[in-house]
């Protein structure tokens, strides 16, 4: 039984395209804690191991509640992950996610301050707000890409500007709290219940946020792999010209990934403000939750599954990073800093593929993989 | 008549503070994507270039070693270097690793000013930095004094913008009228015929990323001395309002100058339109006008994809085996 399951993992490590990305995924990482090491290390030697230790330890370090916490941070980064991941499928590159991210979460906090009248539904119905105007958000680039040929990277670049001062201009309208300066709260029935609602010895701001992630996570999963759509998405993405010879509407597969995409994008932004204590403002940077989404999309390897775990280690990366101004004077900009490292290693990926797969093959003796 | 140049001595000197570093920054952008290097890490590029620029300008005020427009002049020059320094990481993921670059360049974006906030905090205890000193130069002498063109061009002014002026002509005779440059729009249009001809297309590429990043770097800097005496780790989209302005000027330096005279008007109706009389009555929000350079490209873009001037052979690695 042992000597099977061995052969088998080799066999995996062997012949599995997998195999070889999970590695590359895994060296980013190192890479990335790496880097991120090497920065506190320059700047004060003495505290650079515990820092380290504290980033990485973070979610343990107080029971359920920074467990829970961990799990809190990472609901919006696997919706932006898997919107990122999901239009990557089909070939688009989204790098309008925070756009569509930010204009998702205005039309959800409209509804959750002035639609009080919908009782128990009012923060289903700011979800859905805001999922529909992200999914307004994000055809545009699908629009533009489909039918008059606009790379969607340069259309998603100008539509996140343009989002972020129309959503200021709409608040300072419609939701403005003048002595705040920022946008006004949600009512009380638009915020996600929190899970400790449900469950009485739970601490942590955990809310419904991370169900819907999850169902977020089963439905793309679903359409990718078990769906006549996600096939022809899919094989738009790997071949454009070969989809359209095929008979596959590869406009409107580009259309649809894009709005959907803009769907879950919108919907991170509803779970990021349906909460109480965070107020949308009026400063014109974007919102960086966007372009964690593509290190988060790209560690995952485009699958929603992927994308979940990997959401879940930034979270865990996020507690470790709270934790870190406790125990030594680093900020937690260098989680920021260890994503973008992230980020840099997996544009290598494709090097690092042809380099695993070289190692792989001299390590694994032929033996081992056996004949049939 | 004597309003409207008051006027004009208000919003001119202003209007070309904006269209120094946005057309020196999108020059940058042209000088990697005419090699086929796309380059959207320009806002990375600009805020490490600030950053180091503005450090080591504090540290210079602070000691007092140089006098002022000196210290102006060699911030300009630390910023060129190490935004160049940055932009290797690009070429080198973009060039030698053929990876994907909109992503290698998403990276940089990040991890400037994550890198300047988290060093700036722990040094300085804040990440809002202080240069210190006020590059303003109130009057040039005896250019100031010449009529309307003194006020309007050489009061109120940063040397950093003249110089600005001075390497964005010089930028613009390298790529045109120098046999780099043709090897670097070669490399950008069709690289295999390039290369049948004896060019070094890899190295021809880090070249116009380098110089890329070394535009922006110093457009970082100028973007600091002339709009604020402080710095937090972010150039405020400056950088990819850069790229609009080079995608709205069709890659071409003459479009770049109109995009960004465009451009930097539009960017000061949006910061003073309170000031100008006739427009502070339309109670158009600065938003409006803040938004109007994006949409407009968006709109141009929409209208010219089907012909696009952008270089041939933009975002592909280079593969000796496609020929």
């Amino acid at each position: 039984m042992k000597k099977w399951s061995m052969q088998g993992f080799f066999k995996w490590l062997n012949n599995s395209e997998s195999s070889t990305k999970v590695i590359s995924s895994i060296i980013a990482i190192l890479g990335g804690l790496l880097v991120g090491f090497l920065v506190m290390l320059a700047i004060d030697p003495s505290k650079a191991g515990i820092g380290l230790w504290t980033i990485l330890t973070g979610t343990f370090r107080d029971g359920t509640r920074s467990f829970g916490q961990t799990i809190h941070y990472s609901v919006p980064i696997i919706l932006t992950g898997i919107s990122v991941a999901f239009a990557f499928r089909t070939g688009l590159f989204n790098i309008g996610a925070t756009g569509q991210l930010t204009m998702g979460a205005f039309a959800a906090v409209y509804v959750g301050i002035n639609w009080t009248f919908l009782g128990p539904l009012h923060w289903i119905v700011a979800v859905i707000a805001g999922a529909l105007v992200g999914a307004l958000w994000g055809s545009i680039p699908g629009l533009l890409k489909a039918y008059r040929n606009v790379n969607e990277v340069v259309a998603s670049i100008m539509l996140n500007y343009i989002g972020s001062f129309l959503s200021i201009l709409l608040i300072k309208t419609y939701i403005y709290n003048q002595e705040l300066a920022r946008a006004l709260s949600p009512a009380a029935s638009a915020y996600l219940p929190r899970l400790s609602q449900l469950i009485t010895t739970h601490r942590s701001s955990l809310n419904f946020g991370f169900i819907i992630a999850l169902i977020v996570v089963a439905v793309t999963h679903i359409i990718l792999n078990k769906t006549t759509f996600g096939y022809q998405l899919k094989s738009v993405g790997f071949n454009r010209d070969a989809s359209r010879y095929a008979g596959i509407n590869e406009k409107r597969n580009i259309i649809l990934a894009m709005t959907i995409s803009g769907a879950i994008a919108g919907i991170a932004g509803a779970t990021m403000y349906l909460v109480p204590g965070r107020l949308m403002t009026i400063e014109s940077s974007l919102l960086q939750e966007g372009f964690t989404g593509i290190a988060i999309s790209l560690l995952g390897l485009s699958s929603p599954i992927g994308v979940l775990f990997a959401g879940l280690f930034y979270g865990a990366l996020e507690m470790g990073g709270f934790y870190l101004q406790v125990t030594t004077r680093f900020v937690p900009q260098i989680i920021e800093i260890i994503i973008a490292v992230i980020i840099y290693f997996s544009a290598l990926a494709l090097f690092f593929q042809k380099y695993v797969q070289f190692v792989i093959n001299k390590v694994v003796p032929e033996s081992e993989v056996g004949h049939e | 008549m004597s309003s409207f140049l008051d006027l004009m001595y208000f919003l001119v000197p202003l209007v070309i503070a904006s269209i120094v570093p946005l057309a020196i920054v999108a020059l940058g952008g042209l000088f990697s994507e005419s090699t086929g290097v796309i380059n959207i890490a320009l806002e990375g590029i600009m805020v490490m270039g600030a950053f180091v620029g503005i450090v080591v300008m504090r540290l210079l005020v602070i000691n007092e070693v140089f006098p002022l427009q000196m210290i102006a002049f060699i911030g300009l020059f630390i910023g060129a270097i190490s935004g160049g320094l940055y932009a290797t990481l690009h070429a080198f993921a973009s060039i030698n690793m053929k990876a994907n670059q909109i992503i290698s360049a998403t990276a940089l974006n990040l991890f400037a000013p994550a890198l300047s906030i988290f060093t700036a905090r722990f040094y300085f205890g804040t990440s809002n930095l202080n240069i210190g000193a006020n590059f303003l130069i109130r009057e040039v002498p005896l250019l100031s004094s010449i009529p309307v063109i003194g006020p309007l061009l050489f009061t109120d002014a940063f040397l950093s913008t003249y110089i600005g002026v001075f390497i964005f002509a010089v930028a613009i005779t390298l790529l045109y009228k120098t046999k780099l440059g043709l090897r670097l729009r070669s490399v950008g249009e069709n690289p295999h015929a390039a290369d049948s001809l004896g060019i070094n297309i890899y190295k021809i590429r880090y070249i116009g990323v380098i110089i890329s990043g070394m535009l922006a770097g110093m457009g970082g800097v100028i973007f600091v001395l002339s709009f604020a005496t402080r710095f937090s780790g972010t150039v405020s989209g400056f950088g990819f309002l850069a790229l609009a302005v080079m995608i709205f000027g069709q890659w071409k330096p003459k479009g770049i100058l109109l995009a960004a005279l465009f451009f930097a008007a539009v960017r000061v109706l949006a910061n003073a339109y309170s000031g100008i009389p006739g427009l502070q009555n339309l109670t158009i929000p600065s938003e409006i006008y803040s938004m109007l350079p994006y949409v407009a490209t968006l709109v141009a873009l929409a209208f010219a994809s089907k012909n696009s001037r952008a270089p041939k052979a933009i975002g592909e690695p280079y593969d000796p085996g496609k020929r």
